[in-house]
């Protein structure tokens, strides 16, 4: 009994595992630890919006906004990078900015699921859209463009051999790891995502907790975005961030979390999304079309689904 | 008498190496009602799971007119004439009354539904039963008894012949239950057989023709109802004689805990004005939808009170959420515990200390202490778990509810609202808890009993609240607090002897 249990929360890993090995079999490539610090970075962008993510799924959410809000914090911290002129302090008035808009979008994301009750797939739809037009609004359709020097370090350097976005995001893995299972707050995300009706009935505030859930995940994507406007020195109003929201919330699937809520693994989304990376990685090499990646993508997260529905009818 | 057309030989069921169930035989006649009791965790459930079909046996097997039948499916097993009324309802509020009971064996005239056939079935089911209920009615509109047969006449779409019923009781007020028998008897003229678990010993007696005894997964015995009281069921089923099941009365100190005037909640409470005094048990009776509950999450904040005051020793409380009311040293245990109560897939620690986890903080959660405190709370109690990290869902119903009071005394309270504190829990468990009770009151506590069984609130309280449609009808104490007064109160037959109003 106990034994089963723990493989059903090892499996994301032994999955990890099992791509690793399928793929440094198929390309001698593979294995090259360039290609690997370059899949981890790859992961991390979307991998850091998954961790806050979990958080909101585990209570029982959705925020289908992440993507949109990559491009709109992100934006606003270049912005802002560019109004402080330049040198190491404008990047940190830049990440202040950022951090900030990220964390105001998830409040009003928190907002109208809590106070405006309204079902978080329909609020973050609506959301989505709203993010993903004013973007467009402030930069006229256009990108926008860092005009600090400095700026690019922060995305594309090394601290001992590994990217620091990589760095950011296992740090903050291990972060969202103990509040998720240490903290009062994490507690009460899973109480609240397994038996809404349960907390209420312990005293919980149930609405406050769901709104930190969004304003976490709000924070989330604000360092994904700082990280990938910096990376790239630029950011497009109409590109940035397009998707993450699947892939995103497909890391967070593939780690084990459950849609319905209530339990989740920070470690797990970070495997998923691992595993989505080296998926990506994998089927560059072997050639497949790009254009079939995204049904390999789709088929590996209906078999997480799937495998972890298994598990629970068992 | 005639031959079985029903029958179980030799059943046994193992759980991971672990066995629920050894070696049970049973036969029914046609129009013969089985009675099975058995504390929590006798195997009750899981036999009727084999029977119906969930689960299959690891030795043993099932005949049907003296044929074996393996029973691969609920589906399949109704079809053969073998269905359960289960304990928790499977009702679909949004649907209505015919499509929950075709619900999943719908009638079809080609491709589309034959809605006019279904609800005719289910009219003459229904009226079969008794009940004037229009299959075209939402189930969400519907009371429970009313639910209650609707989830009979969903298990009698297949010309059913042997029938379960799974404690189904627990949620009718008396009346109700003398509905249902009378029901129950024209099912039984009819040659419908029936198994009847139920934790009510004198509804066994009454219902029954013949009375199984589980413990521990083994049959212990089975007589004909009349050879056998209440006293000697319950003995069978502990194992031991059961002393006094609920212990002697405590003495209320005068000192008021909470004073309640004038109280008024849109959603049930119209001005109920009362006092519940330091180291009372205060009990709170009535039928279904009287107000019980109302009250309750009234007073905790649960739903919104527009008139009237609440002063908790002495002193004027405003309690807008449950917060508020856990902040003043209330702690209120609803009647469901499941569903209000516990987090099913938490462990013990989780759910005992999601309410006082602010306790064992100091930034991050002292998991050791957490671990600590439950297991004091599991001794105490005497709760029956493989292990502090089991599941609550795989805890027995008894064992669950005992988890769920620890729950509520870790907040440590000095009021203490009960809401059918006993519901669907073995004799054992239950003088447990009465126990406890008991003893709480006299540590100076402030108990209030919410219940609808009457024995627990004569047995248990010193003075009583019998509430009628949302208002107090009267208050029974002493000499008065019996049975009969209380029903005349809780009917609106007139006012009781003894009453205060």
């Amino acid at each position: 009994m106990k034994k089963r249990f723990e493989f059903a929360k090892f499996a994301p890993l032994f999955a990890l595992i099992l791509l690793f090995v399928i793929s440094s079999l198929t390309s001698p490539y593979f294995l090259n630890f360039r290609n690997i610090t370059n899949i981890l970075r790859q992961s991390s962008y979307t991998g850091i919006i998954g961790l806050g993510l979990t958080f909101v799924i585990i209570g029982g959410g959705i925020d289908l906004s992440v993507g949109s809000m990559v491009a709109l914090a992100g934006g606003l911290a270049v912005m802002v990078l560019n109004a402080a002129g330049a040198g190491a302090m404008a990047i940190v008035w830049a990440v202040l900015a950022g951090l900030c808009a990220g964390a105001l979008l998830g409040m009003v994301n928190g907002l109208i699921v809590t106070k405006g009750r309204i079902a978080p797939f329909i609020a973050t739809l609506g959301t989505m859209s709203i993010f993903r037009s004013l973007t467009l609004y402030i930069s006229n359709a256009g990108e926008f463009r860092s005009a600090n020097d400095l700026y690019p370090e922060l995305g594309s350097g090394y601290i001992l051999g590994l990217p620091i976005p990589v760095w950011i995001f296992f740090l903050m893995a291990v972060g969202f790891h103990i509040i998720l299972n240490n903290t009062r707050f994490g507690r009460y995300v899973c109480a609240v995502g397994a038996n809404e009706r349960v907390a209420e009935y312990s005293a919980i505030k149930i609405d406050l907790v769901k709104f930190l859930t969004y304003v976490l995940t709000g924070l989330s994507v604000a360092v994904s975005a700082i990280l990938l406007s910096s990376r790239l020195n630029s950011l497009s109003s109409s590109n940035a961030g397009v998707f993450y929201e699947l892939d995103a919330i497909a890391a967070v699937v593939i780690g084990g979390t459950s849609l319905s809520g209530g339990a989740g693994s920070v470690f797990g989304t970070v495997i998923g999304a691992v595993i989505l990376g080296m998926i990506n990685n994998m089927l560059n090499m072997v050639g497949v079309s790009p254009y079939l990646q995204g049904t390999v993508k789709g088929l590996v997260i209906i078999f997480a689904v799937l495998a972890q529905y298994k598990r629970k009818s068992n | 008498m005639n031959t079985p057309f029903f029958e179980a030989q030799g059943i046994a069921k193992e759980f991971s190496g672990v066995p629920a169930l050894s070696g049970i035989d049973l036969s029914l006649s046609t129009g013969e009602i089985l009675g099975v009791i058995g504390e929590n965790g006798a195997g009750k459930s899981t036999l009727i799971k084999i029977i119906s079909g969930i689960y299959q046996p690891s030795a043993g097997r099932l005949l049907l007119d003296g044929a074996p039948v393996f029973m691969k499916t609920p589906l399949f097993a109704k079809r053969l004439g073998v269905s359960v009324v289960p304990q928790e309802f499977n009702l679909i509020g949004s649907l209505s009354v015919f499509e929950n009971v075709f619900l999943g064996g719908e009638l079809r005239k080609g491709v589309l539904l034959d809605k006019k056939a279904m609800r005719e079935k289910t009219a003459a089911l229904l009226s079969e039963l008794g009940s004037s209920v229009s299959p075209g009615e939402l189930v969400d509109n519907l009371s429970v008894a009313q639910k209650q047969l609707v989830e009979i006449a969903k298990a009698m779409v297949h010309e059913s012949r042997l029938l379960i019923l799974d404690e189904p009781t627990t949620v009718l007020t008396k009346e109700e239950t003398a509905v249902l028998f009378t029901r129950m008897r024209s099912l039984k003229a009819r040659g419908v057989a029936m198994i009847y678990i139920s934790h009510k010993l004198a509804e066994v007696r009454e219902i029954c023709d013949r009375v199984m005894v589980m413990r521990d997964g083994e049959k212990i015995s089975e007589d004909p109802a009349s050879d056998m009281d209440e006293r000697e069921m319950a003995r069978r089923m502990v194992g031991r004689e059961l002393t006094q099941i609920f212990p002697e009365k405590t003495v209320p100190r005068e000192a008021p805990a909470l004073e309640a005037a004038g109280l008024t909640s849109p959603k049930g409470v119209e001005d109920m004005t009362f006092t519940l005094h330091e180291g009372e048990i205060l009990g709170v009776a009535g039928l279904m939808g009287s107000g019980k509950t109302a009250l309750a999450e009234t007073l905790m904040g649960l739903r919104q009170k527009s008139a009237g005051e609440v002063r908790i020793k002495g002193k004027e409380a405003r309690i807008r959420r449950p917060k508020d009311a856990v902040l003043l040293n209330m702690a209120y245990l609803s009647e469901d515990r499941q569903g209000k109560g516990l987090v099913l897939g938490f462990d013990i620690p989780q759910n005992i200390t999601l309410i006082s986890l602010k306790n064992y903080c100091r930034g991050l959660i002292d998991k050791g202490a957490e671990r600590k405190k439950a297991a004091e709370y599991v001794e105490a109690f005497n709760i029956k778990a493989a292990s502090l990290d089991i599941e609550l869902r795989r805890l027995s119903g008894g064992n669950q509810q005992k988890v769920y009071l620890s729950k509520w005394m870790d907040v440590s309270p000095e009021i203490l609202i009960l809401n059918e504190p006993t519901r669907g829990i073995d004799v054992n468990a239950k003088t447990e808890i009465y126990r406890f009770i008991n003893s709480l009151a006299r540590s100076g506590i402030a108990c209030m009993v919410i219940s609808s069984e009457l024995e627990e609130i004569i047995g248990l309280c010193s003075r009583a609240l019998v509430l009628r449609e949302g208002r107090i009808a009267g208050e029974v104490s002493g000499e008065a607090l019996n049975e009969e007064s209380i029903m005349y109160l809780a009917a609106g037959l007139g006012a009781g002897k003894g009453t205060a109003q």
